[in-house]
C-alpha cells in the first residue's frame, strides 16, 4: 500500500547522496565531495556526525546562482583540486546532488577533462556517481556507490578462496561481528564497505584527517578473484546488486541474504557460510545459537502477541520483521520510505509462516505510519529515534535501531546481526517491555 | 611565561603560517578573512564571500538560512518545504529553537513537511503537486498560515511557486506566501535571511492589529528560544513592566508578528539574520531598534538600562535597577566557584553571525581569555560595525534578493517623531539603530578568523592550545579527537538557556564541565605507544 496524500509528512527516508557518503566512508583512504550547492554537505555531515558522534568531512563544490545557470565544471574541478591538496586520499568518490542533475552537469566527463589538464590527479582513483535525489532514497545511494566502487576498483586475476560479503549500511558494530565470524570461519573476508573503524573510531591523542579504517584498494581489487559473494541484500533489483555485479562481470557466483537478523536468517547465513567455506559452523556459534533459543523461549511470555510497529530501510524492516516472528512478536504494521513490490512479497512471505498479514507499508511517511499505528492497535515501535513523537503520541515503548538514532549514544554500536546480535535486540526488547510493565503495576514488585 | 609583546608577535605570525600553508591564491584570499586584534589597531576584514570549493567549511546554504532560521521557529505556521526530501529531512527539529503552544493555540515544529520532488515533478513541473500538497496540508493540519519554501531545483525549473501560494490563499482563505530561498543562491545562509525578512514584511507584518497597546510595547528580534534563550528572559522582562509583542521568531505566533508594527520598541539580539527586518520596520513604521545582549551578567544589565533610558519612565528605571540587584546579588555568589575554576582558561568562540560576540564578556566575566573567535556567515558589520556599511562595495547579491526601501507607511503614527528620535538617540549615546559589531570590544592578543575552515582549525587549535572550543556538531568530534573540549554553541549541546542572569550560571557549568571531566586525562595507557601516526 502507498499512502493516498501526494505530500510526504515526516519522511520515513533520507536523500540518495547521503547514501553514497556513507558508502564511501567505508572504503580505506576515501574523501566524498558533494557536486552541488554547499547546504547538501553541511546538512548531511551533520546528520552522519549526529548519530555516529564522529567527525565527518564532506566536501563541496559550493555551486552558487551564476554556476547554476552555466554549469557547474570550474567548480568541481577546483573543489577537486582542493580536497587532493589538503586531505591526499586515495579514492575521491564525487557524487551529485539535484541542483547538478538538474541543470544536467555530467561529471564523468567534467572530471576525465580534469585528468587531462592534470594527469597527476590520476594517482587518485575519482569515483562518479550519481544520485539525484528527486528520487529513490539515500539506500539507492549507498549500493549505487558500491557498485561505482567495484565497476572501478574490482580486477580479474587468479582464484582466491576468499568470500566477499556486501553487508549493506548495519552498524559498526555489526561489520566488526562480520569480522570475526569470517576469521573463526578460518576464511579470508572481504568486507565493503567497512565503517567498522572510519565511522567508529578512537580516541588516543592523534587526530587523523581521514580515519585510519575502510576496505582498502587491494581488498577491493581481490573482490573479483574471491570464491563466491554474500550480499544482505534481497529486496533491490540486479542493477543495484554488488553479488550480482560480480557474478556477470567475473564468473562469481553470488547469494543474495537477507541480513542475518533472527534465528530464521541467521541460520541461513551461517549455513550459507558453511556450504562456501566448506567449514564446519563453529562451535562458538552453535552455542550462541543454543543460547539464544534458550533466550527465546525465557522470552517468550513476555512477548508472544505484541503488536509491534516496524520501520526503516526495506532490508532492515524486512529482516527485523523476520526476528519479530521468530520470537512471536506480531507485526502489525511494516514500513519503509522507499521500498517495492518485493519488499512486499518478501515481508507477506516472512510473516506467512505464523499466519499473520501485516499491514504494509511502501514509500511512506511518518505521518501515515502513525495513523496506521493507532488503528492496529500497536503496543509497541521498532527502528529509528524519528519514531520518538509517535511512541509519545500513543503512549508505547520505542526500541531504537537502525539509523538515525540521534538521543541516545552508541547507536553506532548497537549488535543487530548473528545470533548474538538478535540476543541483544531480544534482550533489549523484552526488557523494554517489562520495564514498562513494571512502572504501570504500581506496587513496585520486583519479581517479573 | 611569554611577555605581552612576544605573545602578540606570536599571533602575527601564526597568520602569516596560517596564509602561507595554502596555495598562493587560496593564501591570498585567506588573508583577507584573517587578523589579529593588537597586530593592527582597528582591522579591517573581508567577509561574506565565496566560499571556496573542496574548502572544508561550515557554512550551509540560503535554504537553512529562509527555513531553518528565520521562518521554521514559527510555531502556528506549517513550512511546506518544495522540493526533494533531504532539505526538509535534514532541517527537521535539527535547531533547537523551542516553542510551546499557547492556550488553545497550535504548534506544528515537530512536522516535516515537503512535496518530496520526484524525477517527473523535476521533468515536468511541480506547481500542481505543490497546490495539492498545500491543501492537504491545510485539510489535515489546519495552521494559521503555510509557507512554502524553494530548494534548489525548483528556481531551475521555472516553478512559481509565489503564483501557487496566492491562488492556494484565495482558494484555501488562510495565510499562504513563499519564499524564493533556493540553496544555491548567495555564499551562505545570509542571503536566505534576507529572503525570509523580506517575504514576513510582505504577507505579514502589518496584517493584523495590536488590539490592547501598552506604553512598554516591544518586540524581541533575533531571539530564536535557541534551548529556552526567550523563556530565559521574558519574566525578567516582563516584571520590569515591558509587554512583549512579538518575537521574532522565537516560540512566535503568526499572528503576533503581524502585529509588531504598534510596538513602541525593537530590541535586538541576532544582528545578522534579521536587521533587514527591523531596518524596514524603522523606514516603514518609524519604530525604532535597539542592539541588546543577553549573555552574560553585566550585559543583560547593560541592555536592561538601555531599554529603561529609552523609555525614560522613572518606575522603569527603578524596576530595572530593582531587578538587576536582586539577581546580581542571588548570582554572583554561584557565578564566583565557576570564575575561580575557570580563571585563566582560554576558549575559542566560532559560530554563525552573532554569538561569537555575545559570549566573549561573558567568558571575560568568568575569567577566561578569548584568543580567537570568528563567525561562519556574518558580513563586515558584524565584525567591525554598521559604519562600513557606507563604504562597502555591492556584491552580487542583488541578483538573488531585493533590498527593498519601504517609504512610511501612509497614515501610519510612528511612536516617535523624528526629533524625539534623535534627541533619544543623544541619550543614548548614538547606540539606537546602531550596532558596533565584535571587533572593537575585543581585547589585543586575540585572532579573528571569518569562515574558518577545517585546516585553520586544526593549525589554530595546535599553536594556541585552548581549553576549550566553541562551535558546531561538525568541528566538535575533530576537535575531541584532538584531546581538547568542544562544546556546541549553536545547539547549546543540548543544554542551554544560556541568556539572563541564571543563563550565565548554566553557561558557566558546562563550560567548566567539559573542561574539568577528568576524561581527557585517560588519553595515554600505561603501555606508551611510542608510534603516534597522526597528521596533527
Amino acid at each position: 500500500m502507498a499512502k493516498s496524500s501526494v505530500s510526504t509528512t515526516n519522511a520515513c527516508k533520507l536523500c540518495r547522496p547521503l547514501g553514497a557518503c556513507l558508502a564511501f566512508r567505508g572504503i580505506e583512504g576515501s574523501m566524498v565531495l558533494l557536486h552541488g550547492s554547499q547546504g547538501c554537505s553541511t546538512y548531511m555531515r551533520r546528520y552522519i556526525s549526529g548519530h555516529f558522534r564522529e567527525p565527518v568531512d564532506i566536501a563541496s563544490s559550493a555551486l552558487s546562482e551564476t554556476q547554476a545557470v552555466y554549469g557547474g565544471a570550474a567548480n568541481l574541478k577546483q573543489g577537486i583540486r582542493n580536497v587532493v591538496a589538503k586531505y591526499a586520499p586515495a579514492v575521491l568518490g564525487v557524487a551529485t546532488t539535484c541542483l547538478t542533475e538538474t541543470i544536467g552537469d555530467n561529471i564523468g566527463m567534467i572530471i576525465a577533462e580534469l585528468l587531462e589538464e592534470e594527469p597527476e590527479l590520476r594517482e587518485i582513483e575519482i569515483i562518479p556517481v550519481s544520485t539525484p535525489s528527486y528520487s529513490g532514497s539515500h539506500m539507492d545511494g549507498f549500493r549505487d556507490s558500491c557498485i561505482a566502487i567495484l565497476e572501478r576498483l574490482a580486477v580479474p586475476r587468479e582464484k582466491t578462496g576468499a568470500i566477499n560479503l556486501f553487508p549493506g549500511f548495519i552498524s559498526a558494530a555489526d561489520i566488526r561481528h562480520l569480522k570475526e565470524i569470517m576469521e573463526d570461519f578460518k576464511t579470508p573476508g572481504i568486507i565493503l564497505p567497512d565503517i567498522s573503524q572510519t565511522l567508529d573510531g578512537v580516541i588516543d591523542g592523534g587526530y587523523r584527517r581521514i580515519p585510519p579504517g575502510g576496505t582498502s584498494m587491494p581488498a577491493i581489487a581481490r573482490t573479483a578473484r574471491s570464491a563466491c559473494s554474500i550480499e544482505f541484500n534481497v529486496v533491490s533489483p540486479a542493477s543495484q546488486s554488488a553479488a550480482a555485479l560480480l557474478e556477470s562481470r567475473h564468473d562469481i557466483p553470488g547469494e543474495r541474504l537477507p541480513i542475518p537478523i533472527g534465528i530464521r536468517n541467521c541460520d541461513l547465513f551461517f549455513q550459507t557460510l558453511a556450504k562456501v567455506t566448506l567449514q564446519p559452523v563453529p562451535a562458538r556459534y552453535k552455542e550462541e545459537r543454543g543460547r539464544l533459543l534458550d533466550a527465546m523461549v525465557d522470552a517468550h511470555k513476555y512477548l508472544f502477541g505484541k503488536k509491534a510497529v516496524v520501520y526503516g530501510d526495506a532490508d532492515f524492516v524486512l529482516a527485523l520483521t523476520s526476528f519479530l516472528i521468530d520470537v512471536g512478536v506480531s507485526p502489525v504494521v511494516c514500513a519503509t520510505g522507499d521500498g517495492n513490490r518485493e519488499f512486499i512479497s518478501r515481508i507477506s512471505q516472512t510473516a506467512a509462516v505464523a499466519g499473520i498479514q501485516p499491514l504494509i507499508l511502501k514509500d511512506t511517511d511518518f505521518d501515515e505510519i502513525s495513523e496506521r499505528a493507532r488503528e492496529t492497535g500497536s503496543e509497541l515501535l521498532i527502528g529509528s529515534s524519528k519514531g520518538n513523537h509517535i511512541a509519545r503520541r500513543l503512549g508505547i515503548p520505542l526500541l531504537r535501531v537502525g539509523y538515525p538514532i540521534h538521543d541516545r549514544i552508541g547507536g553506532q554500536r548497537l549488535l543487530h546481526i548473528g545470533y548474538r546480535g538478535t540476543m541483544n535486540l531480544l534482550d533489549q526488547l523484552t526488557n523494554m517491555l517489562i520495564a514498562r510493565e513494571q512502572d504501570e503495576l504500581g506496587y513496585g514488585y520486583s519479581y517479573m | 611565561m611569554a611577555e605581552p609583546g612576544k605573545q602578540l608577535q606570536k599571533l602575527c605570525d601564526l597568520k602569516d603560517k596560517i596564509v602561507e600553508s595554502y596555495p598562493a591564491k587560496v593564501g591570498k584570499n585567506r588573508a583577507k578573512h584573517i587578523q589579529v586584534k593588537g597586530c593592527v589597531e582597528t582591522p579591517v576584514i573581508d567577509a561574506n564571500a565565496k566560499t571556496l570549493p573542496g574548502i572544508i567549511t561550515t557554512r550551509g546554504c540560503a535554504f537553512a538560512g529562509a527555513k531553518g532560521v528565520v521562518l521554521g521557529p514559527i510555531k502556528d505556521a506549517v513550512n511546506l518545504v518544495h522540493g526533494p526530501v533531504g532539505c526538509s529531512y535534514y532541517s527537521w527539529l535539527t535547531r533547537r529553537n523551542l516553542a510551546r503552544p499557547a492556550e488553545g493555540g497550535k504548534s506544528f515544529l515537530q512536522y516535516c513537511c515537503t512535496t518530496d520532488m520526484q524525477e517527473g515533478d523535476i521533468v515536468f513541473g511541480g506547481e500542481k503537486k505543490l497546490m495539492q500538497a498545500i491543501r492537504e496540508v491545510h485539510d489535515i493540519l489546519a495552521p494559521e498560515a503555510i509557507i512554502v519554501s524553494a530548494t534548489c531545483p525548483v528556481g531551475l525549473i521555472g516553478d512559481d511557486i509565489a503564483s501557487v501560494s496566492r491562488q492556494a490563499e484565495e482558494e484555501l482563505g488562510v495565510k499562504v506566501f513563499s519564499a524564493n530561498c533556493e540553496g544555491y543562491k548567495g555564499v551562505s545562509q545570509s542571503v536566505g535571511h534576507h529572503i525570509a525578512c523580506n517575504a514576513l514584511m510582505e504577507h505579514v507584518v502589518g496584517t493584523e492589529e495590536l488590539e490592547d497597546p501598552t506604553p512598554f510595547d516591544i518586540n524581541i528580534f533575533g531571539e530564536y528560544n535557541i534551548g529556552g534563550d526567550l523563556w530565559s528572559i521574558v519574566p525578567m522582562l516582563e516584571q520590569i513592566g515591558y509587554r512583549i509583542v512579538s518575537t521574532y521568531t522565537g516560540d512566535a505566533s503568526v499572528h503576533d508578528l503581524a502585529r509588531a508594527p504598534q510596538a513602541k520598541l525593537n530590541i535586538l539580539m541576532c544582528h545578522r539574520s534579521i536587521n533587514y527586518a527591523t531596518r524596514m520596520f524603522n523606514d516603514r513604521y518609524g519604530l525604532p531598534w535597539l542592539k541588546v545582549n543577553y549573555v552574560g551578567l553585566e550585559e543583560t544589565a547593560r541592555s536592561l538600562r538601555e531599554m529603561a533610558r529609552f523609555f525614560g519612565d522613572e518606575e522603569l528605571m527603578e524596576k530595572t535597577e530593582a531587578v538587576i540587584a536582586e539577581e546580581m546579588e542571588r548570582i554572583t555568589p554561584e557565578i564566583e566557584s565557576y570564575r575561580q575554576r575557570l580563571e585563566g582558561k582560554k576558549i575559542m568562540l566560532f559560530v554563525g553571525g552573532s554569538r561569537a560576540h555575545h559570549f566573549q564578556l561573558l567568558s571575560e566575566e568568568l575569567g577566561m581569555t578569548v584568543v580567537m573567535a570568528g563567525y561562519e556567515f556574518a558580513h563586515r558589520d558584524d565584525y567591525e560595525g554598521r559604519q562600513v556599511l557606507a563604504g562597502m562595495k555591492k556584491s552580487g547579491i542583488s541578483k538573488v534578493v531585493q533590498d527593498i526601501h519601504y517609504e512610511l507607511q501612509p497614515g501610519f503614527k510612528p511612536p516617535l517623531s523624528e526629533t524625539e528620535l534623535e534627541e533619544k538617540n543623544r541619550d543614548l549615546g548614538g547606540h539606537l539603530l546602531d550596532y558596533e559589531g565584535m571587533i572593537p570590544q575585543m581585547k589585543s592578543g586575540a585572532m579573528i578568523v571569518d569562515d574558518l575552515n577545517h585546516h585553520e582549525t586544526e593549525i589554530v587549535i595546535r599553536e594556541l592550545e585552548p581549553d576549550v572550543f566553541c562551535s558546531g556538531i561538525k568541528d566538535k568530534y575533530v576537535v575531541e579527537k584532538m584531546g581538547v573540549p568542544s562544546r556546541q554553541l549553536h545547539s547549546y549541546d543540548y543544554s542551554g538557556p544560556y541568556t539572563g542572569f541564571d543563563g550565565a550560571l548554566t553557561f558557566a557549568r558546562d563550560i567548566d564541565m567539559a573542561v574539568s571531566t577528568p576524561t581527557i586525562k585517560f588519553i595515554t595507557p600505561p603501555w606508551k605507544n611510542t608510534e603516534a601516526d597522526c597528521d596533527a
